[in-house]
C-alpha cells in the first residue's frame, strides 16, 4: 500500500490552505482518513494516552454490513416481482439478481451523490473533516423507498432531510430525527400520488432493456395495502398474478413492498449482526417486537369491519410491512434514539405499538412504521429528560435527608 | 464492610512488573512541577542557586501562604524554569547526595504540620479535585490503598513490613481534622492488619475500583456542600512516619512498565526523579517513536526522555507514540493486536495481552453510540448527561447530575472507550475549574 500512501503525500501540498485545489481539503482530509488510520495521537496531558480501536467509522460500516442481506434479497425480490408481473413461469436467479441491480444502482448513486455532496460541501464551509453519517443514510433511503420512485425525487428528498433534518442542526450526531427516515416522509407527503397505491411497488418497466416486458396497466397492492382497501374481514392476501400469499412467503420477503424491507428473515440476519457487534441496541429490537405483537394482540381481541387491519394476528403483523425492518435499523439508530437504558424499552416499545395503531386505525396509511419511529425520534429526548431526571431526584433526596439529620 | 463493584474493565497490558525487588536509581537532578497539584497557586520561596534539604519549602501557595511544595531532596536549587506569562513549570534541584533533612516542629496544629511539610499537596478535595484548604474541616477523610490502574503495582508493595504501627498512627492523628470518620479502602490482597481506628473497606472488581471517588460514590457521596479529603496510603503512611520523627520521607518506588521497556523492574529513588536516570538502557530499541508517561496510561502525563517524574511518583508507562505508522484502512481492520472492549473488533479475545499505541485511533466526532460510558462508571452518575451539562456550561444541570462526586480520573475509562474521541477528561477538568470559579 506504499504507492498509495506516496500519492496521498504527494498530492496533500495541492489541498492544504492556499493550494491549488485547497477548497476540496476537507474531501482529501475524508479520502486520507478512509484510507489510513489517522495518526493524530493523544494529548500529552488531562488524556488517557491509549484509545480503544472502535471509531465511529467502524461503527458505520457494520451497519452497511447488516443491511447488506436486505440490500441483495431486495435486488432478487425486484426481479422476483417483474417476472410475476410479466407472467413468466421460470426464474432464473442470475438474471433476477441482475435486474434488481440495474434497479437499484442508480437510485443508490443518485443518493450518495447528492447527500455527500452536500455533506462534503458543508464539511467545506465549517473546516471539518467528513463524517461518516451519510455511509448508512445514503444506502437506507432507496432501500425504504418503492422501487418505481424517480430519481429526481430521491434527489430532492435525499437534499431536504440532509440539509433540513441534518446539517441544520449541526451534522451527524446531532440531529433529532432520522435522516433516512425523513427523506422517506418528505416523498410520502409531497409526493403521495407516486409513492403510494398499487402500481409503485412492483418494477413494471424493463432496466436498460434488460427484463422482460410488462403489460401496460398492471398493478398489484401490497398485502397491507389490501388489507385496508378490503372491507370488513380481509379476504386472502394475494400475490401477482393472483396466487395465494402465505406466511412463509412473507418471512422470507417474496412479497411487493418497498426494495429492502420485505424480507423478515433478512431483517433477523441484520438483527443478529448488530447485536453480535454490540452495535445495535438489543433493548430497542426487543421492546419494538414485544410492542408491536402487544398492540397486535389488543387490536387482534377487538377486531371490527370498521378497521380490517385488526384482523391481522400479531405475528403478521410483523411480518407485512417495514415493522420489522423498522425495528432493526431505523429505531436503533443511536443519535436519534433513547440513550438511557430505561428510555430505549419505553422509546422501543412505543414504536412497536404506536405503528400498529397507525396501521390498524388510520385506513389512510397502511404502513405506520415509518411514522412511529419518527414521531417517537421526537420524544425520544423527552423519555431520556424523564429517566435522567430519577438520577437527579435521588441525588436530592440524598441531599434533602442529610441537611434534616444536621 | 464489603462492596462489591461490576462496572469497569481492567486493560489486559504486556510490560506488567513481576519482580517486585526494588533497584536503587540516583540521579543529579530533581524537579517539583507544580502543575501537578491542581488548584495550587505557586509562588516561590527559592532563588536559583539556594541550598536546600529535605523538606525545605521551595514554594507556597498564594492563598494559603502555609501550603507548600517541599524539595525532595538536599542539594541546591538548579534551575526555576518558566514558561508564558512567567508561569512556573518546574523547579529543578541538584542533589547533593546527602539527603539532610529538615525538622518539623511536632506541635503545630495537624492541619498547618501537614501543609508546610508538603504532605497536605498530596491529598485532594471534593468536590473540585484540588488541594485542599488547610483551614477546612472536612466531613470525612478517605484513604484508597488500593491502585487498579492499567499496569499499576500494589500500593501496599510501597509500605515497609512494620506499616500497620505506623498507619494506625497517622490514622489516628488525621480523626483529629474531621468531625467524621477516616476511611480506607483496601482489597483482598491487602497483606496487613486491619488499621485501628479506621472505617476499612474491602472493595472487589474491575478498575477503577482504586479511584478514591468511586469508593466514596459508593460508601459516603459527597453532597453539595460537602468537602471530603482524599490521599492514597503511601501517604497515610508518609505522615505516620514525620509523626514519629518529624522528617519527611522523600523515597519512592517506581514502577516502569509498559510494552516499550525492555525488563520492566522497580526503582527505588526519590519524587520528582529524572526520567533519564530511570529509563536510560531500559526501553526497546526498535526505532519506533515512544510515548514516556508519568504515571499510568489513563491518567498519566506524557513527559518526554527529558522530564520528570510526576506526582504520584511511583508508575512510569512507556507505550509506542504510532505517530510512525500507516495503517491502511484501519477502520476495516481484523488484526488480533487492537485493544478493544467493542464486539464490534472481533477476535479482541484471541489475545492474552496487548501493546497500543498512543493514537486515537479515529477521528473527532459528536457523542454517538450510547451507553458506552455507563459500562465502566460504577457510581450513580451518568457520564453522558454530566459531560453534556459540563459542555454546555450548565451550572445547574451538573450539580444536579453530580459534578461534586467526580474528578477526571474517575472518566479516564470512559475517554478510553469512547467511539467519538472526545477530550473527555479535559472536559472534566474544565467544567471543575469553571464551577469553583463562578461559585467563589
Amino acid at each position: 500500500m506504499k504507492p498509495i500512501r506516496a500519492f496521498l503525500d504527494k498530492v496533500r501540498p495541492n489541498f492544504e490552505p492556499g493550494g491549488r485545489m485547497s477548497a476540496l481539503g476537507s474531501v482529501y482530509e475524508g479520502f486520507e482518513s478512509f484510507l489510513y488510520t489517522p495518526r493524530t495521537t493523544s494529548a500529552p496531558t488531562l488524556a488517557t494516552h491509549i484509545h480503544d480501536a472502535i471509531d465511529s467509522k467502524r461503527a458505520m460500516i457494520i451497519v452497511v454490513l447488516a443491511l447488506m442481506p436486505c440490500f441483495f434479497f431486495g435486488m432478487y425480490n425486484t426481479g422476483y416481482q417483474h417476472w410475476l408481473a410479466a407472467g413468466q413461469s421460470t426464474f432464473p436467479f442470475w438474471s433476477l439478481m441482475f435486474y434488481g441491480l440495474l434497479a437499484i444502482l442508480p437510485k443508490v448513486v443518485v443518493t450518495y451523490l447528492v447527500g455527500l455532496g452536500i455533506e462534503f460541501a458543508v464539511a467545506q464551509v465549517k473546516k471539518e473533516e467528513i463524517q461518516e453519517g451519510f455511509l448508512v443514510t445514503g444506502i437506507l433511503i432507496p432501500m425504504i423507498c418503492p422501487v418505481e420512485t424517480p430519481l429526481w425525487m430521491l434527489a430532492v428528498a435525499t437534499a431536504f432531510a440532509v440539509i433540513f433534518a441534518k446539517e441544520v442542526f449541526g451534522g451527524t450526531g446531532y440531529n433529532i430525527v432520522n435522516v433516512a427516515l425523513v427523506a422517506r416522509a418528505f416523498l410520502f407527503f409531497a409526493y403521495p400520488a407516486q409513492m403510494s397505491g398499487d402500481d409503485v411497488f412492483v418494477a413494471t418497466g424493463t432496466m436498460f432493456g434488460f427484463g422482460p416486458e410488462v403489460a401496460d396497466g398492471f398493478t398489484c397492492a401490497t398485502p397491507l395495502g389490501q388489507v385496508a382497501a378490503s372491507s370488513g374481514q380481509p379476504a386472502e392476501l394475494t400475490g401477482i398474478g393472483g396466487h395465494l400469499i402465505t406466511m412463509w412467503d412473507a418471512f422470507i420477503g417474496l412479497i411487493p413492498g418497498s426494495f429492502g424491507e420485505t424480507s423478515t428473515l433478512c431483517c433477523m440476519i441484520g438483527a443478529a449482526i448488530l447485536l453480535m457487534s454490540g452495535i445495535g441496541s438489543w433493548r430497542i429490537m426487543l421492546s419494538v417486537l414485544v410492542g408491536a405483537l402487544f398492540m397486535g394482540w389488543i387490536a387482534n381481541e377487538f377486531a371490527s369491519p370498521l378497521y380490517p387491519a385488526s384482523y391481522l394476528k400479531p405475528g403478521e403483523q410483523l411480518l407485512y410491512g417495514g415493522l420489522a425492518f423498522a425495528g432493526v435499523f431505523m429505531a436503533t439508530d443511536p443519535v436519534t434514539a433513547c440513550r438511557t437504558k430505561l428510555g430505549k424499552l419505553i422509546y422501543g416499545f412505543l414504536i412497536g405499538v404506536i405503528a400498529v395503531i397507525i396501521r390498524t386505525y388510520n385506513n389512510g396509511y397502511p404502513e405506520g412504521a415509518m411514522l412511529a419511529v419518527l414521531l417517537m425520534n421526537v420524544f425520544a429526548s423527552l423519555i431520556d429528560w424523564m429517566v435522567v431526571r430519577s438520577n437527579i431526584n435521588r441525588r436530592r433526596a440524598r441531599l434533602i435527608s442529610k441537611t434534616q439529620k444536621v | 464492610m464489603r462492596v462489591k463493584l461490576n462496572k469497569g474493565l481492567n486493560l489486559r497490558l504486556a510490560g506488567a512488573v513481576t519482580d517486585l525487588t526494588p533497584v536503587e536509581v540516583k540521579a543529579s537532578k530533581y524537579a517539583i512541577i507544580p502543575d501537578d497539584f491542581p488548584g495550587f497557586l505557586p509562588k516561590l520561596d527559592v532563588k536559583e542557586g539556594v541550598e536546600v534539604k529535605v523538606g525545605t519549602a521551595v514554594m507556597h501557595d498564594k492563598i494559603n501562604p502555609d501550603l507548600c511544595l517541599v524539595s525532595p531532596v538536599s542539594g541546591r536549587v538548579a534551575a526555576i524554569v518558566r514558561g508564558e506569562r512567567r508561569k512556573i513549570l518546574r523547579v529543578e534541584i541538584e542533589s547533593d547526595g546527602l539527603q539532610t533533612k529538615e525538622s518539623f516542629d511536632l506541635k503545630m496544629p495537624l492541619a498547618t504540620l501537614l501543609a508546610r511539610c508538603g504532605l497536605l499537596a498530596m491529598f485532594r478535595n471534593r468536590p473540585y479535585d484540588i488541594v485542599p484548604d488547610p483551614t477546612l474541616r472536612p466531613r470525612d477523610i478517605f484513604v484508597t490503598a488500593i491502585d487498579s490502574a492499567p499496569l499499576a503495582m500494589p500500593l501496599a508493595a510501597m509500605l515497609d513490613k512494620d506499616a500497620s504501627k505506623v498507619l494506625a498512627t497517622a490514622v489516628k492523628a488525621l480523626k483529629s481534622l474531621t468531625d467524621g470518620l477516616v476511611y480506607v479502602g483496601i482489597n483482598d490482597e491487602w497483606p496487613f492488619d486491619f488499621i485501628k481506628d479506621a472505617e476499612t473497606i474491602t472493595f472487589d472488581g474491575p478498575h477503577p475500583i482504586g479511584n478514591v471517588g468511586i469508593q466514596i460514590a459508593n460508601v459516603s457521596p459527597v453532597n453539595k456542600g460537602d468537602n471530603v479529603w482524599t490521599l492514597d496510603v503511601v501517604t497515610l503512611y508518609k505522615i505516620g512516619k514525620l509523626l514519629s520523627s518529624g522528617e519527611i520521607d522523600s523515597s519512592t518506588l517506581v514502577a516502569v512498565t509498559g510494552p516499550e521497556v525492555l525488563a520492566p523492574y522497580v526503582a527505588s529513588t526519590i519524587a520528582g526523579v529524572e526520567m533519564k536516570a530511570l529509563l536510560a538502557g531500559k526501553l526497546k530499541d526498535d526505532g519506533a517513536n515512544k510515548r514516556i508517561i508519568s504515571g499510568n496510561v489513563l491518567t498519566g502525563s506524557s513527559v518526554g526522555i527529558d522530564g520528570y517524574l510526576r506526582s504520584p511518583y511511583r508508575h512510569v508507562s512507556v507505550i509506542a507514540e504510532g505517530d510512525d505508522v500507516d495503517e491502511f484502512m484501519g477502520w476495516a481492520s481484523l488484526s488480533l493486536s487492537k485493544l478493544s472492549v467493542n464486539q464490534a473488533i472481533p477476535f479482541r479475545r484471541l489475545r492474552k495481552l496487548f501493546s497500543p499505541d498512543a493514537r486515537l485511533n479515529g477521528g473527532r466526532r459528536a457523542m454517538i453510540l450510547s451507553g458506552e460510558y455507563d459500562k465502566v462508571m460504577p457510581a450513580d452518575i451518568l457520564p453522558e448527561y454530566l459531560l453534556k451539562a459540563i459542555i454546555s456550561k450548565n451550572i445547574d444541570d451538573m450539580e444536579a447530575l453530580g459534578i461534586y462526586e467526580v474528578a477526571p480520573e474517575d472518566f479516564a475509562l470512559c475517554e478510553f472507550v469512547d467511539a467519538s474521541k472526545l477530550p473527555i477528561q479535559q472536559i472534566v477538568r474544565d467544567g471543575l475549574d469553571y464551577l469553583r470559579k463562578e461559585l467563589s
